[in-house]
């Protein structure tokens, strides 16, 4: 049991920076890809839950339609074949086809990016279905238009509804992202590779590997569960009131309009 | 005569190979309070929801000032921001306060600037004895008091008529009564509405004009005195005993 303390003392002097890199850079591309790959889902996810009439122009419901399909095969592909495939792909595939050298970051954030968008397109559509078709009824009464229901009522509510689907997306980024290793990414799972054959160690090499992604992730899903709980809004409200003698016991003020009392 | 702001003609409604509303013809004038009574299923909710569009008509026309809104030039969007509605199951945006509630419509559809608007919903919710919670959530009000704020949210957007879609009819009896006594003092100060309910004493008091739909037709039309007193068709005596009697 003392060599393996040893040896994880040694592994983390010869070889803990490069680690803490790569881990640094695992931590990046989720978190970007994450985040891109959000707004593709929610731009997918608006897209395909804009309502259409009988009396929309002929042009208008065509083209929808046509997006419509190009997205669907867009989602069907990517949730459909492995990351790791789809990494060799598009990166050899680039450079081959279009003669388009990807660098390492951009090919990181693509990949992980389009993978995350097909997913979270589906989530932030159930999202969008999951609210109660009368706060949609109620947006258009005080003439609110399409874009401005979204925006205000509809989308608010849904990204509450879907957090738990991003912070799963993003652990689950977090830890796939080791399949670019395969494409030459210096990653955690690439730097721990590394280190692991320059000492020999791979148990104890990836002993370190496992805490620092359970680290992360742990820290993570805690993190978006914080998150969660300050969307929900305060459990108390404050009174208001213009009855000055109130603000003694504990109501507060708010404006009234001029030349009222 | 004072113009007609609203006019229905030829209203019809079909749900697929089923015929809701049939010919249906109204006038809605300026200050005019009109109840819409009728046993349920007899096209009285579908009818306030095709006079603010939100259902697609399938055929006649709603003319608001003269103007055809089923198939002319002004947008839907634009014809709702004169045209409130207060629905049945209030319909608050879970995701604002009270306030917010009445505000965003004022800040987005008006565009009018932050502290204004701040103003004119206040005034509203101040109105139908709101203004204490504007700091609350919907889901921490009753149903009465989130009833009071949508009816406020309507106000602010300071429309020319207000539908109200049973708007009584979620609430226990004892919430009831907050919220009618919000429109009596609305009717008296003229706002033209136009109600579907079925709090009759509410009708015969309030209303200007009463209307009874039997079938997705207007059975009978008249002052309150008339239809409650003086029934003409066997169909409202008979709504109208069943109701007496509780």
């Amino acid at each position: 049991m003392d060599t393996f303390f040893q040896w994880i003392s040694y592994i983390i002097d010869n070889s803990g920076l490069s680690m803490l890199r790569g881990a640094r850079n695992t931590l990046i591309i989720s978190f970007v890809a994450t985040i891109l790959g959000c707004l593709i889902g929610f731009v997918i996810g608006i897209v395909q839950t804009i309502p259409t009439n009988k009396n929309d122009h002929a042009i208008k419901k065509f083209l929808l339609r046509l997006i419509r399909v190009a997205l669907g095969v867009y989602v069907e592909v990517f949730r459909g074949t492995p990351m790791m495939a789809q990494a060799f792909f598009i990166f050899f595939g680039s450079a081959l086809l279009f003669n388009i050298n990807m660098s390492m970051w951009f090919a990181a954030f693509f990949i992980v990016s389009i993978n995350t968008g097909a997913y979270m397109s589906e989530t932030v559509r159930g999202g969008i279905l999951s609210i109660d078709p009368g706060q949609t009824e109620g947006a258009k009464a005080i003439g609110m238009t399409h874009y401005q229901t979204m925006t205000s009522v509809i989308l608010p509510q849904a990204l509450r509804n879907i957090m738990p689907q991003i912070s799963n997306n993003l652990i689950i980024n977090i830890k796939d992202t080791c399949v670019l290793s395969s494409i030459g990414i210096v990653e955690l799972m690439y730097a721990s590779r590394g280190a692991a054959g320059a000492n020999y160690r791979y148990f104890e090499t990836f002993t370190l590997t496992m805490i620092m992604y359970l680290a992360m992730t742990l820290f993570f899903s805690r993190l978006l569960r914080v998150i969660e709980k300050k969307m929900e809004g305060e459990l108390n409200y404050d009174l208001a009131t213009h009855d000055t003698l109130a603000h003694t016991s504990g109501m507060y003020n708010y404006p009234m309009k001029e030349g009222k009392r | 005569m004072s113009e007609n702001i609203l006019e229905i003609r030829h209203l019809v409604k079909n749900f697929g190979g089923n015929e809701v509303l049939k010919d249906i013809n109204f006038n809605v004038k300026k200050g005019d309070v009109i109840c819409v009574i009728g046993a349920s299923g007899s096209g009285k909710s579908t009818l306030l929801r095709c006079i603010n569009m939100l259902e697609t008509v399938s055929g006649g026309q709603i003319l608001f000032h003269g103007e055809n809104i089923v198939s002319g030039k002004l947008s839907v969007a634009a014809y709702r921001k004169k045209v409130g509605m207060v629905f049945q199951n209030f319909n608050l945006f879970y995701n604002m306060s009270a306030l917010k509630n009445c505000m965003v419509g004022l800040r987005r559809v008006l565009k009018i600037d932050k502290l204004n608007a701040r103003r004119i919903a206040i005034n509203y919710l101040h109105k139908v004895g709101m203004a204490p919670f504007i700091n609350a959530r919907p889901r921490q009000l009753s149903g009465g008091q989130q009833q009071r704020v949508a009816i406020a949210r309507a106000l602010s957007m300071e429309p020319e008529i207000l539908l109200f879609d049973e708007p009584t009819s979620a609430l226990d009896p004892q919430m009831v009564g907050e919220v009618l006594a919000v429109m009596r003092t609305l009717a008296m100060e003229g706002l033209t509405m136009v109600i579907v309910t079925h709090e009759m004493a509410f009708a015969r008091d309030v209303s200007s004009r009463v209307v009874f739909m039997h079938d997705g037709v207007i059975c009978e039309e008249g002052l309150p005195k008339q239809i409650f007193n003086d029934p003409q068709k066997q169909v409202t005596k008979d709504f109208l005993a069943r109701f007496m009697r509780g």
